[in-house]
């Protein structure tokens, strides 16, 4: 080790110069910032972009050489893609790269609203299980029976129930998706009760509402966040899962999973029908995957190790 | 033990109830009149009233929950709508596809991911770890039918290797009922393996720091006998419950798979039931799957005796 002697200014006696730290105890170079974040975590960063990239494609459906995604064009039905047709024509003859980019709405609606809808009861059930011992046994024992049906199933079930639209597939994977957040929360909940900052809030006399909004609900926010990244996926997953099998949005509505329920006859001789969207179906989940993933290694540094 | 298992069966009587309690009371809570929904828009009053009469939906709620358990604890799920057969039957006729399909695939998702997770704790952060976790975080990406189909056009299709689509029952040879279920279990397998590889790597490295591990290389064992006897039976708890969770999702990708793949099993029943709108059979199917699905969790906390000899009851 080498002691640095950059330092030409004579020294009082006494005071000695501290030598040069090695490597290893260098102070470790924090990228800060929103673009440090990013940089930090770069699987954020990919997965962020590309599903802004798809957000703009759904918002500016409209404008990027599409035609009407419905409308039916007999004479040219199941054809290859071309320069004129993208991806090509399904079975009536409609454009499946208007349909496929419109579809792209269905399905960022669904995995958005399922994971904001689903993040906020299962947050309140979870606090409320969390706090009131009472109530626990009870609601525990109730999503012990609602998480023992697989959750697609209970999906199908709800949507066998009512009429096919995308509040209802919305409302049905939501239902399905609760159990878990609620028993996540739960779970943050409890431990978070036995930190002593909750002791010493406790003892200097904070009322429990007060508890739970100041220190309880924004230590639960990080993990929350990650889960929604999840149910996000999952949601988008179902949701194409339920449309391709008939019970999902209604067939008049463009969704990459119906789509694909109708290229499903004819995929062995016209492939490209079931191909596109299945291609923009896994490019999205995958996006939404990797934040998730970004998000978990950025919050909880010790489960970067781990997964 | 013994105590236990009877506790433990015990323990799922309730869980059982409450499933059922809430497929039963879905009838009720969805929105409209549930038996102008089943019938469709083409259905006259008449048609509607028989439907109302067969789901019972004239009887209070409770009076036709009591009588739906009974026949449930009697194994009558009662019966479909559409061909008026028992739902019990329909189901007994469809089941084996099914429970073969998820066989397999359980049996091939243990033989690969587990290896594939050990090699990537044990190269930890060598490219090889990199590249299997690339591969989980892609498979736990890929929808069940985008596999199915990519896996059916490259292997049925193009290289013609296996066939396209069927199933052969496995009364009439193993290989012919291996050769159908192949593309379909590695299909429905791809989640699967992704969540177990990764698991186990997570589970892997925590055990690889323990002093046994230590002491182990040290007094010289193979790496193989290491990672495999010493490191992989102490981190087999976690693995061995995320088995049991993802059952879960090999039930509702089998739906999925078996339209792709053209197998006349559960998830085929379930989605001309639903395109037929015959509710008793989806609610036969969803009390069934739900109750293996608590089965097999109750086998995976026995098991963690048996992984484990340290947990006693």
């Amino acid at each position: 080790m080498t002691i640095s002697a950059t330092r030409t200014v004579s020294l009082p006696p006494g005071v000695v110069v501290a030598p040069q730290l090695p490597e290893l105890l260098l102070p470790v170079k924090v990228r800060r910032g929103f673009a440090g974040f990013l940089g930090n975590h770069p699987t954020v960063a990919i997965g962020g972009a590309l599903l802004l990239l798809l957000v703009f494609v759904a918002v500016f459906a409209p404008y990027l050489g599409t035609v009407d995604p419905t409308a039916l064009a007999p004479a040219r039905r199941t054809r290859a893609p071309s320069a004129d047709f993208w991806f090509g024509t399904d079975l009536l003859g409609r454009d499946i790269y208007s349909r496929v980019l419109y579809g792209a709405r269905v399905s960022l609606t669904v995995g958005l609203s399922v994971a904001t809808l689903a993040s906020l009861s299962g947050l309140a059930i979870g606090l409320v299980s969390g706090f009131v011992r009472w109530a626990d046994g009870i609601v525990m024992r109730f999503m012990d029976g609602l998480m023992s049906i697989p959750p697609i199933l209970l999906a199908i079930a709800l949507m066998a129930l009512t009429r096919g639209s995308v509040g209802n597939v919305i409302l049905a994977i939501t239902v399905a998706e609760i159990p878990r957040v609620s028993r996540l929360v739960r779970g943050v909940v409890l431990s978070l009760r036995e930190q002593p900052y909750v002791d010493a809030a406790v003892a200097s006399g904070t009322r429990t509402p007060m508890i739970i909004l100041r220190h309880i609900l924004p230590n639960t926010l990080a993990p929350m966040l990650v889960q929604a990244t999840y149910i996000c996926a999952s949601a988008m997953i179902v949701e194409s899962i339920l449309s391709f099998i008939g019970a999902g949005t209604p067939p008049t509505i463009p969704s990459w999973g119906n789509i694909m329920a109708e290229g499903r006859a004819l995929w062995q001789v016209k492939p490209y029908i079931v191909f596109f969207p299945a291609a923009f179906l896994s490019v999205t989940v995958l996006a939404v995957n990797l934040v998730g993933d970004g998000l978990r290694d950025a919050l909880d540094p010790r489960m970067a190790k781990g997964l | 033990m013994l105590s236990y298992i009877l506790r433990r069966i015990l323990a799922t009587m309730p869980v059982m109830a409450i499933v059922a309690l809430f497929v039963f009371s879905l009838l009720y809570i969805a929105p409209g009149d549930p038996a102008v929904v089943i019938a469709g828009d083409q259905a006259s009053p008449a048609d509607v009233e028989r439907i109302r009469q067969s789901l019972g939906l004239d009887q209070p709620f409770l009076v036709r929950f009591g009588t739906w358990f009974w026949h449930i604890l009697h194994f009558d799920l009662g019966t479909s709508i559409f061909t008026n057969l028992p739902v019990s039957a329909l189901i007994a006729q469809r089941i084996e596809p099914t429970l073969s399909l998820m066989a397999l695939t359980l049996i091939l998702t243990i033989i690969v991911a587990v290896p594939l997770g050990v090699a990537a704790a044990w190269k930890a952060g060598s490219w090889v770890d990199r590249a299997i976790m690339s591969f989980a975080v892609f498979g736990f990406s890929l929808p069940v039918f985008v596999v199915g189909y990519v896996l059916a056009y490259v292997f049925a299709l193009e290289l013609d290797w296996l066939p396209v689509q069927g199933y052969t029952p496995l009364a009439q040879g193993v290989w012919p009922w291996l050769q159908n279920l192949i593309l379909p279990a590695l299909a429905l397998g791809c989640v699967y393996i992704a969540l177990i590889a990764r698991i186990t790597r997570a589970s892997m490295l925590e055990v690889l720091q323990q002093d046994y591990i230590r002491t182990a290389r040290a007094k010289g064992l193979g790496q193989r006998s290491i990672l495999f006897i010493h490191a992989l039976k102490n981190a087999a708890v976690p693995i061995v419950t995320v088995i049991g969770i993802g059952i879960a999702l090999l039930i509702g990708g089998a739906v999925v798979t078996e339209s792709v793949f053209a197998i006349p099993g559960l998830g085929r029943l379930t989605v001309d039931a639903i395109l037929r709108r015959d509710y008793p059979v989806i609610q036969g199917i969803v009390l069934l799957f739900s109750f293996i699905y608590v089965l097999v969790n109750l086998l995976v906390d026995l098991t963690y005796t048996l992984v484990d000899p340290r947990i006693r009851y």
